[in-house]
């Protein structure tokens, strides 16, 4: 069936069966690659992306249920919390190997976007969700403390 | 200004074309230059325009050796980090071969830093004397009053850019031996400011793996497997996939180990083959539970051994210990792990015009494959190319002795007309049931100690599925039938134990084996230092004090261990942990470098146990980007304590019983609260840090439960009734 997607603020037609998960037209046909696939089955987090600012898991979102919404990928990240995030992101080198680092930013943005002003336990628990398996928690708990301190600055 | 800058451009980009100047080494070793990296192995590339590269032989699989090796150039060069740039090497054994894999280009054995060390900064202080030379003889001064510094040479009242001199430096000669920086003149190795050079990429989405390709007119392969190893397919019926909107065809593989599905997109090839079914001969399949590979370990490591590992005579070590004092003795089962890297495994074939192939790959060991490919499609070496892309973790996997996915992604394509490039994609399910693990391992350990608390007999017995065996490293890692793999940590281990025996017995596979993050030591460890613990705590004493005494009176490997030991015990208070909490610690060598870690922990068995605090001290030689090894200590922590937890993977005639993450739970977030790393400050040569993070951890948590809770055994700990928080 033709879809109509408003991803990162562009009205993009495409062409996919119901029941197609959001992460595979992503991928295959937008060629938007920063959006990954680590499990198809919601436990990892590596497909996360924003549904009206919502962080969804893309591998478990229909098609059909993304038609209207704003989706927004790693891509077309520009809010506030996002620049925060992604500066933190980097000034704490974060990243291993990187590839569930899109789905950490994703979730972290959300929580922020929410929560400017998390605990720890707050933190721990909304991103339970994200796997990492090089193990980069420590840094990603640090730099989302640090991501909410340049916020109020 | 304007046509100024264009014109000095232009020159710039029509001189680029003239003088590149590389440096790097002969296939003997020597030094050498050129504009061409023909009769060479080039480690770094000068442009025209003085953009300086460093070619890197490793693959980049998280651990950081893109900005390691790119390090030591901008040292020994004299550049900023900012103004280097690097790329990956081809795939060519001859020019890259990993010093300690022979012939054999890789990354693995936490070897990249420690191998390239020397290389590289040789490569970049010979660019700098070449260049220094290039702009002395210009300028009519001495090369002893020049030097580089930010890409500018400076001296005799001159300076100018690099990029000047690029086209007559690489006229010249590479000096034999170019003077390297003392280390008190290191300014970027050591320094814990320097950045990861991949950050910023991976954290906007940009950074390219294996799996983000997409070439024009490709294909996707999934493969239907056996659900058992060694089923072979019949045939199939795919009658149900035509339905499936951009499915293509099936076909059984030239090796009937599957049926590839192709389809014009990923999610399509996925649904295709949930609508294939497939015929499976398993008449010669693996139809072994866990449970009975489990009794087999168990019963070799009470038998008689078949293999003397450290030539000791059984007999002595057994009279030893039936005369001690007091005796504790234990048994040990480790179960399969995956690796589960985050990234499926995936590559992507394509013809090239010349006739040649070309593979997209997030490639550990290039040779494997090459070798492999050249092979399946009958070409030389050379009509091979390897595109080495950036893969999304590994921790082993990606580095299999028969090149497993590069080889089906292969035997997809051969089945194809070879117009459209096939790219074989793995689902997680795929990677989870799909072989190559941490092989089940069972050890048993008798000590015994006289009245004063001192060891005086330890016999070991290892009982593995030998990783090593029918693999082309058989010959350098198989010795008088003892795969080194199976039992380094124990022969080899630092303790000085008297009257210790070490025998091994092979147990056949169930399924493919393979290194797994810090491969034998990811057991060995774990029964050496609880062991350690037991001895100590039947012998009355502190397991820290209890340890040094094991160490004193060594030689430097003893004293470098205790070293860790002490630094670890003194920055983790150990013997003050606060009210409620417990503390267990562990040291272990591996690859080189040297691991003490102290688990505290709070809470217990019953309800649940948290991992408050990992403190760890390391040291891995001289370390030239300490924060990339604090980040390696972390993610080798993580990687360790993860799985001892909670995860094994389990056959029930012979089929793999898990499925994905949600029964192959990964470390979360929340499950240890902090860590904290401290390096040894050091002048020894940089040895491994991907690895040696992993093995103290999980036998330091296993000790910090023991304080007043079980002595776990038997893997994961949730097997064995530790719940966690
Ligand atoms: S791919 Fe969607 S949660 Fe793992
Ligand atoms: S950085 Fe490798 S999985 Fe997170």
């Amino acid at each position: 069936m033709a879809l109509s997607l408003k991803l990162n603020g562009q009205t993009h037609e495409v062409e996919a069966e119901p029941g197609t998960p959001l992460l595979w037209v992503i991928r295959d046909e937008l060629k938007l690659t920063g959006t990954k696939f680590g499990c198809g089955v919601a436990a990892c987090g590596a497909c996360t992306v924003h549904l009206d600012g919502e962080p969804v898991r893309s591998c478990q979102t229909y098609i059909e249920d993304a038609e209207g919404a704003e989706i927004t990928t790693i891509e077309g990240l520009n809010s506030k919390a996002a620049q925060a995030v992604q500066a933190a992101w980097v000034e704490l080198d974060v990243v291993q190997c990187g590839y569930c680092q899109s789905g950490q930013i994703m979730s972290a943005v959300g929580l922020l976007s929410e929560n400017p002003k998390p605990t720890v336990e707050e933190i721990d628990d909304y991103m339970n969700g994200n796997a990492c398996r090089c193990a980069t928690y420590q840094r990603i708990r640090s730099a989302i403390l640090r991501a909410s301190d340049m916020m109020e600055a | 200004m304007t046509l100024n800058t264009s014109r000095r451009g232009f020159l710039k980009s029509a001189a680029a074309a003239a003088a590149v100047l590389y440096v790097g080494a002969r296939p003997d070793g020597a030094l050498a230059a050129g504009s061409a990296p023909a009769q060479l192995n080039p480690f770094v590339r000068i442009d025209a325009d003085g953009t300086v590269t460093a070619i890197v032989k490793h693959f980049e699989k998280g651990q950081g050796p893109a900005t390691g090796l790119t390090t030591l150039i901008a040292e020994e060069l004299g550049v900023s980090m900012e103004d280097i740039q690097y790329e990956f090497a081809p795939s060519d054994p001859s020019r890259y071969a990993n010093l300690a894999f022979g012939q054999f280009q890789g990354t693995g054995g936490s070897t990249a830093m420690a191998n390239s060390f020397m290389q590289y900064r040789q490569a970049g202080a010979a660019a700098r004397e070449m260049l220094i030379k290039a702009a002395a003889e210009a300028w009519g001064a001495d090369v002893s009053t020049l030097s580089i510094e930010d890409g500018i040479i400076k001296g005799a009242g001159q300076q100018a850019p690099i990029a000047d001199f690029v086209g007559a430096a690489a006229q010249m000669e590479a000096p034999a031996e170019p003077r390297l920086k003392d280390p008190s003149e290191f300014r970027l190795i050591g320094n814990a400011k320097v950045k990861r050079k991949d950050s910023l990429p991976k954290t906007n989405g940009t950074a390219k793996y294996a799996m983000d390709l997409h070439l024009p007119n490709q294909m996707v392969a999934v493969i239907a497997r056996s659900p058992r190893m060694g089923g072979l397919a019949a045939g199939f019926d795919d009658t149900d996939a035509k339905e499936v909107k951009g499915y293509i065809r099936a076909a059984v593989l030239p090796n009937k180990a599957g049926v590839a599905v192709y389809a014009e997109n990923t999610w399509a090839a996925f649904q295709a083959r949930e609508a294939v079914t497939v015929d499976w001969d398993l008449s010669n399949a693996e139809n072994r539970s866990s449970d009975q590979i489990r009794e087999q370990l168990l019963n070799a490591v009470n038998s008689d051994p078949e293999y003397n590992v450290n030539g000791a005579d059984p007999a002595a070590t057994a009279a030893l210990i039936d005369g001690a004092e007091k005796v504790v003795e234990q048994t040990f089962y480790f179960p399969l792990l995956a690796h589960a890297p985050m990234e499926p495994l995936t590559c992507t074939i394509e013809a090239n015009e010349d006739g040649g192939i070309t593979l997209h790959d997030g490639a550990q060991i290039p040779t494997g494959p090459h070798m492999a490919l050249a092979e399946i499609f009958q070409l030389p070496m050379e009509k091979i190319r390897i595109n080495t892309m950036l893969a999304g973790g590994s921790f082993g996997r990606r580095a299999t002795p028969t090149a497993d996915y590069q080889v089906e992604a292969a035997l997809a394509f051969v089945l194809t007309d070879r117009s459209r490039p096939v790219k074989l994609v793995w689902s997680r399910e795929d990677d989870i049931t799909g072989g190559y693990y941490r092989p089940a391992v069972a050890h048993k350990v008798r000590v015994g100690l006289d009245a004063g608390g001192n060891i005086t007999g330890w016999d070991h017995r290892i009982a593995a599925q030998s990783i090593i065996k029918g693999t082309f490293f058989e010959p350098m890692l198989v010795h008088n039938g003892v795969d080194h793999t199976s039992v380094e940590g124990v022969p080899d281990g630092l303790y000085q134990i008297q009257g210790q025996f070490v025998g091994l017995s092979d147990v056949a596979k169930a399924t493919n084996v393979l290194w797994w993050r810090s491969v034998g030591h990811t057991h060995t460890a774990y029964v050496m230092e609880t062991m350690m613990d037991e001895a100590a705590r039947a012998a009355g004493r502190d397991p820290v004090e209890f340890r040094l005494a094991l160490l004193e009176g060594g030689g430097k490997d003893q004293e470098r261990l205790a070293g860790v030991l002490k630094l670890a015990a003194d920055k983790g208070n150990w013997g003050s942990a606060p009210e409620g909490r417990s503390q267990g610690i562990a040291v272990h060598k591996s690859f080189g470098s040297y691991v003490a870690e102290v688990v505290e922990i709070s809470g217990n068995a019953d309800d649940g146990v948290q991992v408050e605090k990992v403190t760890c001290a390391v040291d891995c030689g001289l370390a030239v980007n300490p924060d990339v090894v604090k980040a390696q200590m972390e993610g080798g922590i993580g990687y360790g304590i993860g799985h001892v937890m909670r995860n094994e993977i389990t056959l029930t005639d012979g089929v793999v019983d898990q499925f994905n993450f949600p029964d192959y739970e990964p470390l979360r977030i929340g499950d240890i609260n902090a860590i904290e790393v401290h390096i040894v400050p050091s002048a020894e040569a940089p040895s491994g840090v991907g690895e040696p993070g992993t093995p103290p951890s999980a036998p330091a948590l296993a000790n910090a439960i023991a304080v007043s809770g079980p002595r776990v055994t038997e893997l994961p700990m949730i097997n064995s009734g530790i719940s966690f928080a």
